[in-house]
Parts: structure tokens; C-alpha cells; sequence
């Protein structure tokens, strides 16, 4: 089983939908204790960080995500939100702290051509900066869908797997030992992201 | 490198395909949920359900047909027409649709947009424009008003002061259409496009009035669009969307290719 975590941030269908397509069995979870009996764990995420990480550890999952994934090693995917609620602090309405698991910071962009607009909202090709199981046998400069105002700013670059180039190079995707996170909704990028899905099913770090 | 959207728009009335020219004389053109699936497949960037009679003739929204398309194609979609409330957004998205377009609702009552924007993220919140071409008077400086129920009611509300106070309000993204440009094949309405692009900093989509390729690539670069809407130069087959990236491509405007 492949718990889809449901705490309150968003529209889970399309990631339900799409995880199935790429031969999934998702369940939607709202209740932390069933975690111990999924496979995989997929964190996706709408919204705003402050109420993002506020939801995470008001039903628990918080404390929960943090020993299933680093104590027990379980694999897990983070999308959008989900990745960014992975670092370990954000600075969108109020600075809050994330989960930690990333040693970044999650910032507003700042394209450096002011005729970018911020959100994001598109289409963009992925730079892979380092090889992974889960972009494996993906498109060189494929398109994936993001819609984003924030940014996952890594300190130590070895955690980037891939960017976009949005007025400077933008962080795509993270990945450390069990954990992988898009900013890009691979729910939403039509064959690229069902790949990645599909990638993140068979994975076994 | 971002790719500008071509995004294909269903108008949907009773559960069918129209595409009215200036709103009148819709002619019947198919089932959304095929029609979705076929631009799916040929590379539309994102797709637009828009429920045209909802707005005056109190039609429902087509929630099965949303649940239908979320479960067949994985791009985003939106879905417009009938929106009146924070829960009929709230129904849409649940019924799988990325993102909520309102139009006529957020001229009457604003704070839909702060409202939907505060409880499922301004991403998810379009507004789109019905604008007019009136000429320039006190009330209305840039001449572009905004209208509602597809033209029949003008609002006293200049184009674009409306797209700053929606931007303000938490809009995500504006589609601008023109109702002069609408169903002409004529082109973008071009300095509206650009004029509300240049007062705000969120996406523009530009709709109304494609008639070829290069249409599209004037609304992306003159019109400096992020996107551009069509609806009848592919629903009846002139072109292709391939054929539409192909040009786009060869006149230097970057868009996603499907793999």
C-alpha cells in the first residue's frame, strides 16, 4: 500500500488518481498509525508552509513521518509543499520551522528578469544535476508542471538531483538516502511525471 | 526554460461541446470528456471546462465530467462557470480539477478571491476577465471595461484597475478575454492583453480571437502572455496542436513537446 498522507492541505485526487495509473495501489491516510503498514509514503501538499507544518504535527504525523522515514528507512516521495516542508525552515507568511530533513531554506523566488512573474505557473524543463533510481530513463529536458511562489534553497548542493531554470537555476528535485521530493507536481506532467511515479514504486533504497 | 501554454478551452453546455462565435449560435461539438483526452494526448499544456449557460441560466457544474477527466488525463485543468460560492469551488476541486476559474461571481462579491485563495491556495484561483473595448472616459482610463453575463451587462469597471484589485485579492492567475476579439479569428486583442500583463505580476492568459498559429505566438510575445487560450481553430480541426508548437517552435517561443 502506498499511504497518500491526507492532513488537510489540499486535493489529493490527482495524486491518487495518477499513482494508480502508474501501477500503485494508493490509499489515502489520515490517521497516523497506518503508516506502519504502507510500503511507501507520498507527502504532497498545497498551501502555505506555517499551515502545512501546523497540520502535520497537529495530527501527529509530524512525530510519526519522523520515525517512519528516518528511523525505519521507509521510502517516501514529497511533492510541492510536501517537499518543502522537508527543510528546515520556511519564511512564507512568518518564519516557521519544517521537518528538518533537508539542510535547506525555503524562500520566495526572485527571478532575476523582472519580466518573470512569481508564482511560477508552468511548464519547465529539468536539468539533472545527479543521477537517481527515480528519474531514471526520463526525457533529457523534459517539461514538468509547477505552480510555486517558494523555493527549496539546499546548503549542501549533493542534495539537488535536478533544477529549472526560472531567472537562475531553481531546485526541481531533492532526494537523500530514503527520501525524494519534486517541487514539480509529477501528479501533472502527463508521461514525464506517471515515469517518475512509476520510479518511485520500484524504488528500494 | 518556461514553456508558454497552449491550453485548448471545452465550453460546455448540458453536458456537451459548444463553441459559440460572440456567444450567439453555439453549435454542438462533442463530448468534453473525448475532446479532453484527444488534446491530452496531443500536448495541450492545460485544459479549460468552461460551463458557458451556468452563469445566467443557474446550470449546475459538471462535477461528473470533472471526476470523469481527473481520472483520464494528468495535466491540470481548470474549471469555470457557475462559480458563485467558496463551496462550489470547493466541489470542483474536490471532483479533481487543479484549479477554479471565476468570472462574473468575483465581479459581483470580490472576496471569493480572497476567500478561495486563503482556503485552497492562490494557485488555485483564476479569474477570468470578460473585458470590452468602450474607448477611454473619466470612469474608464485604460477604454477597457469589464462586462458580465458574456457581454450583456456592463459593469462601470475599468479592465485594468479590476486586474490589480484581483491580483491584490489573491487571484493566482488572470485569463483576459476580449468579447471584441471573441470568435473572429482575428487575432488576440493584443494591446489589452498586454496593457493588464504590464499592471500586474502574476500569469496572464490571453483568450479570444485565435485564428492561426501565429496568433498565438503575438499573444506569447507582443501580448506578453504566458499562455493562450483556443477553442475553435482546433475544435473543428484547422490545426493541430502539433501543428500549433510546431510554428510556435520555428518562431523561436519555447513550449513542452510531449514525450
Amino acid at each position: 500500500m502506498i499511504a497518500v498522507i491526507d492532513y488537510g492541505m489540499g486535493n489529493l485526487r490527482s495524486v491518487v488518481n495518477a499513482i494508480e495509473m502508474a501501477g500503485g495501489n494508493p490509499e489515502v491516510v489520515s490517521d497516523p498509525s497506518m503508516l506502519q503498514a504502507a510500503e511507501r509514503i507520498v507527502l504532497p501538499g498545497v498551501g502555505a508552509f506555517g499551515d502545512c507544518i501546523a497540520n502535520l504535527t497537529r495530527t501527529g504525523f509530524a512525530e510519526t513521518l519522523d520515525r517512519e522515514v528516518r528511523g525505519k528507512g521507509r521510502p517516501i516521495l514529497g511533492i510541492c509543499l510536501g517537499m518543502q516542508v522537508m527543510a528546515r525552515r520556511g519564511v512564507e507568511f512568518g518564519e516557521h520551522a519544517g521537518l528538518g530533513w533537508f539542510a535547506a531554506e525555503v524562500l520566495r523566488i526572485q527571478p532575476a528578469d523582472p519580466a518573470l512573474r512569481v508564482p511560477q505557473v508552468g511548464w519547465n524543463d529539468l536539468n539533472v544535476r545527479r543521477e537517481h533510481p527515480v528519474l531514471r530513463g526520463l526525457p533529457k529536458g523534459g517539461d514538468v508542471y509547477f505552480v510555486h511562489s517558494f523555493q527549496m534553497c539546499c546548503d549542501d548542493p549533493a542534495d539537488i538531483l535536478a533544477t529549472c531554470d526560472y531567472g537562475g537555476a531553481i531546485t526541481a528535485a531533492v532526494a537523500k538516502d530514503n527520501i525524494v521530493a519534486t517541487q514539480f507536481h509529477p501528479e501533472k506532467s502527463q508521461d514525464v511525471g506517471l515515469a517518475l511515479l512509476a520510479n518511485f514504486l520500484r524504488w528500494n533504497p | 526554460m518556461l514553456s508558454k501554454r497552449i491550453i485548448p478551452c471545452l465550453d460546455v453546455r448540458g453536458g456537451v461541446l459548444t463553441k459559440g462565435v460572440k456567444f450567439v449560435g453555439n453549435v454542438d461539438i462533442g463530448d468534453p470528456v473525448e475532446s479532453a483526452r484527444h488534446y491530452y494526448e496531443q500536448g495541450a499544456d492545460e485544459i479549460v471546462f468552461y460551463d458557458i449557460t451556468a452563469s445566467h441560466e443557474g446550470r449546475g457544474i459538471f462535477l461528473d465530467v470533472v471526476e470523469r477527466v481527473a481520472s483520464q488525463i494528468f495535466i491540470p485543468f481548470s474549471v469555470g462557470g457557475g462559480i458563485r460560492t467558496v463551496q462550489d469551488m470547493r466541489d470542483v476541486l474536490l471532483a479533481g480539477a487543479e484549479k477554479v476559474s471565476v468570472n462574473s461571481a468575483a465581479v459581483n462579491d470580490p472576496d471569493i478571491i480572497s476567500q478561495g485563495a486563503a482556503q485552497f491556495g492562490s494557485q488555485c484561483v483564476v479569474v477570468g476577465m470578460d473585458v470590452l473595448k468602450v474607448g477611454v472616459s473619466e470612469k474608464i482610463p485604460s477604454g477597457y471595461e469589464i462586462v458580465i453575463h458574456g457581454g450583456r451587462k456592463h459593469m462601470d469597471l475599468d479592465a485594468v484597475e479590476w486586474a490589480r484589485t484581483c491580483e491584490a485579492l489573491g487571484a493566482g492567475e488572470l485569463c483576459v478575454n476580449s468579447i471584441d476579439a471573441d470568435g473572429t479569428k482575428d487575432g488576440y486583442e493584443l494591446t489589452l492583453t498586454r496593457m493588464i500583463a504590464e499592471a500586474v505580476s502574476i500569469p496572464v492568459i490571453a483568450s479570444g480571437g485565435a485564428g492561426n498559429p501565429q496568433h498565438m505566438v503575438e499573444a506569447v510575445t507582443e501580448g506578453k502572455a504566458t499562455a493562450a487560450l483556443i477553442a475553435s481553430i482546433v475544435h473543428y480541426g484547422e490545426y493541430t496542436i502539433p501543428d500549433i508548437k510546431a510554428y510556435m517552435t520555428g518562431k523561436g517561443v519555447k513550449v513542452r513537446s510531449v514525450w
